[in-house]
């Protein structure tokens, strides 16, 4: 799209990432802390409604297989996807709006800061509206009585990861994104089932065998994994894998964000 | 007086499109320095490869001795821009968007209150510091735009199109401040296609156009080199005009240039020539001084430049 405004050599310049990406991350902050108001209803309430919907209501007719509670059966799962909608609508909606209604990049590109620090400062702050969210529901939950081991406060740092994750695949979308509204596609065709379909409502073997090895693939389900884990005291070899998982996908997907934001800004 | 930006055979280039083709310049460290030139000349090109945000294709560009590709951070530090369009954070306050600004600079917090209060104070802000960015005025977020611009106390002011939008008062307040800043020793360098914008504030102008230098100089000696010293507008008719040309053609040291009804005559040298000797009867004539549009005009065209 833009590529032709950018020499081979600018391109493929070494990234300058420095501690100046703290700035942006202070300056969504601070933006944050004053629309608080009307920020914060929406992530406080949803969780509430659908622990509520789905856990005592169509919990109450569901039997699993292992005995466990419906609602207990989701929490965790519900741990790891509304950390993951916070982090994936603000570098999807949030940068695209800094980015191109408000030129908030723009200003910030002027001064000493360099494309790379807003680049990161804005995945930062993706993983801290995650972390947020995490700690809320993880209260929630615990006084809802549905967390089962203390282990349950690794999900604490351990959420520093995922948050990363879906800031950064979400930047990186963000990134080719010609207008808001083509964030649609992003959230309709990828956030969206993995909230429903990333084994937090269901068992994945339920699915069939191929969408079972499939599921692999999906980002969310290796959180959700985890966080089953931790909750319930149930800590497995294989979670390390999960995290392994994560690592990789959250590295690879902050390059490609700051390659691929750059290409698109740096004319 | 010393150089603190140079440009030598400076390009850029967007694929096949030359954006900028080869220019050379210098600013002297202290002055105000003008790109004057139509919409898609390269005046804003130029502008964002000396703010180090758009690399240079080829050619040399150094700002206070600093190579922009090598040193982008360091010369980021001592500018303040002022873009060509409001980028505020329209979320936060008058002074929030100061202090945020202040932070990128990664300045000592106190300094920065500091700055805020006295930038503030200049742009007339003070009583409106705690105010959402949308309750201001146009006239108000360009004075602090440019008043944010000057958090860092920088050596060199680049600012895009200062007071294009703005009304006639606002515009004299931002050229006053902008003179202060001047007498302060800040050199400053200014994109424009206001002609009176340049006259007023610049003391080097060059002319730029479809990516080129074509004419360099103070306001005055643009004018003169131009223009002449008056010019003579005839407003004709159609039957009138071919005799009135005829007859200017064997005046010496005018220039015409006939564009639609009007005849223009650059007149050089004074008392050479008057305008009563052509028996222009009821023609509506105008008598003006040589004026840096008239230079502009004659020197980009006349054509709309889109």
């Amino acid at each position: 799209m833009t590529a032709i405004g950018l020499p081979r050599r600018e391109f493929w310049r070494r990234p300058d990432v420095s501690l100046r990406a703290l700035r942006v991350w202070q300056r969504n902050r601070d933006v944050y802390l004053r629309l608080w108001k009307s920020e914060l209803i929406w992530p406080l309430i949803e969780p509430l409604v659908t622990l509520t919907a789905l856990g005592v209501g169509l919990g109450g007719l569901v039997a699993l297989d292992s005995g466990q509670s419906y609602i207990e059966f989701i929490a965790p799962g519900l741990l790891a996807v509304w950390p993951m909608w916070a982090a994936a609508g603000e570098c999807g909606w949030g940068s695209f709006f800094r980015m191109e209604n408000q030129r908030t990049f723009d200003a910030i590109v002027a001064t000493p800061v360099s494309i790379e620090d807003v680049i990161t400062g804005e995945i930062l702050w993706g993983m801290t509206r995650a972390l947020v969210s995490t700690v809320y529901i993880l209260i929630v939950i615990t006084a809802w009585g549905l967390v089962d081991s203390p282990l349950a406060l690794l999900v604490l740092p351990l959420a520093i990861l995922p948050g990363i994750m879906f800031a950064s695949i979400s930047l990186s979308y963000t990134s080719f994104a010609w207008s808001i509204s083509s964030l649609n596609y992003f959230f309709a065709v990828f956030i969206t089932p993995m909230f429903w379909l990333g084994g937090v409502f269901f068992p994945i073997d339920r699915l069939p065998d191929w969408a079972e090895r499939a599921s692999w693939f999906i980002p969310a389900t290796h959180a959700v994994e985890v966080y089953r884990g931790l909750t319930s005291g149930n800590v497995e070899w294989s979670h390390l894998g999960d995290i392994a998982w994560m690592a990789v996908v959250a590295v690879v997907f902050y390059v490609v964000a700051v390659y691929s934001m750059r290409r698109r800004l740096v004319k | 007086m010393s150089e603190i930006i140079r440009a030598r055979d400076l390009v850029k280039r967007y694929g096949p499109f030359t954006a900028v083709d080869s220019i050379t310049f210098a600013v002297r460290t202290g002055e105000c320095f003008g790109f004057l030139g139509p919409n898609g000349a390269g005046k804003t090109t130029t502008i964002r490869m000396i703010s180090c945000v758009s690399p240079v294709t080829s050619g040399e560009l150094t700002v206070d001795g600093m190579d922009v590709s090598r040193e982008p951070r360091a010369i980021k530090s001592i500018l303040g821009v002022v873009p060509q369009d409001n980028n505020l954070d329209p979320d936060l306050s008058v002074r929030q968007n100061l202090r945020v600004y202040g932070r990128y600079f990664d300045l000592p917090a106190a300094l920065v209150r500091e700055r805020i209060e006295e930038a503030l104070e200049l742009f007339q802000l003070t009583d409106r510091g705690e105010d959402r960015i949308a309750s201001l005025s146009g006239g108000m977020q360009r004075r602090l735009t440019v008043a944010r611009g000057l958090i860092n106390s920088p050596k060199i002011m680049v600012l895009d199109e200062p007071t294009t939008g703005l009304d006639p008062q606002a515009r004299h307040l931002v050229w006053q401040k902008l003179r202060y800043l001047r007498s302060q020793g800040v050199t400053m360098l200014l994109t424009t296609h206001y002609m009176d914008e340049a006259a007023h504030l610049c003391d080097r102008i060059v002319i730029i156009h479809q990516g080129s230098i074509i004419a360099e100089g103070t306001a005055p000696e643009l004018v003169e080199r131009y223009a002449g010293q008056q010019v003579v507008e005839l407003h004709t008719v159609d039957e009138e005009r071919a005799p009135v040309l005829a007859k200017l053609s064997a005046i010496e040291g005018v220039d015409v240039e006939e564009v639609e009804d009007i005849v223009y005559v650059y007149v050089r040298g004074g008392d050479g020539f008057d305008p009563a000797a052509l028996n222009l009867g009821s023609m509506k004539v105008v008598y003006r001084p040589a004026n840096l549009e008239d230079v502009f005009l004659r020197l980009t065209g006349r054509g709309l430049q889109e």
